[in-house]
């Protein structure tokens, strides 16, 4: 039911949400000696949660963790490329709000079919 | 918040906050410190620093960042030669503390700079989450 009024926005907008703590993540751990820093691959999970809705055998559980690949090491084994993270923290706030628009439609929509406007 | 809870955005960013600033206050103790003397080597000041760990919650698999603690650095202190000196040893001697006040200066700005994306990060969460919660 959830699927069929939202398609792909309600598990997009979950997973959004999900890679948000993620690089928020990343750019706390700046500093931090030794930390690499992570992200999910969106297309992958998505597809992975779309699957699953549609009852084919799939990988359940939380998207797969990958490992940021660094332009230059730093010295200290850390990862994190400050500018990199925030963009991309501002690229995926954007995906959300747009997520969270087309939400926002389906519900009014739906709204007003059952209120007979 | 306590341990046994779930880490969310609002926990991991406040705990990297503070962390952010048990670094900022080491190296102002530092600065403050800077320039003074004692009469002899162990009394000496040694500049301290903050340590950074990850921290990771399992269930969530967001990592956050905590500060293990300080450190006080094993830079030799300055000696200098001051006979006049209220502090100075038999021999004439002082000890300074060995602060480079520039690299103080640059740790308390790379804290302040890491502190404001924090709350960058977080508004910006905190924002979408509340427009979440208003879309019905």
């Amino acid at each position: 039911m959830n699927e069929q009024i939202f398609g792909i926005h309600g598990a997009a907008l979950e997973l959004r949400s999900q890679r948000m703590g993620v690089i928020a993540a990343n750019i706390a751990n700046a500093a931090t000696p030794g930390f690499k820093a992570r992200d999910i691959d969106f297309n992958a999970a998505l597809d992975a949660r779309l699957s699953e809705a549609r009852g084919e055998p799939a990988r359940f559980g939380e998207p797969d963790m990958l490992y940021r690949r660094p332009t230059m090491p730093s010295l200290d084994g850390n990862t994190v490329e400050l500018g990199r993270e925030q963009v991309a923290f501002a690229e995926n706030a954007m995906a959300y709000s747009a997520t969270l628009s087309f939400v926002q439609g389906k519900v009014n929509t739906i709204t007003r079919a059952l209120k007979g406007e | 918040m306590p341990d046994s809870n779930r880490m969310t955005l609002f926990s991991m960013t406040e705990r990297a906050m503070s962390a952010q600033l048990v670094g900022m206050n080491a190296a102002t103790s530092n600065l403050a410190n800077a320039g003074s003397v004692a009469s002899s080597e162990a009394e000496a000041y040694r500049p301290i620093r903050a340590v950074f760990a990850t921290e990771l919650d399992r269930a969530t698999g967001i990592s956050s960042v905590r500060s293990d603690g300080l450190v006080r650095s094993e830079t030799a202190p300055t000696k200098r030669y001051d006979p006049g000196h209220p502090l100075a040893d038999e021999t004439g001697h002082i000890w300074e503390a060995p602060v480079d006040e520039s690299a103080e200066m640059i740790e308390i700005m790379e804290s302040a700079r890491q502190y404001q994306n924090m709350v960058q990060a977080l508004q910006t969460a905190k924002q979408l989450m509340l427009e979440t919660l208003r879309s019905n």
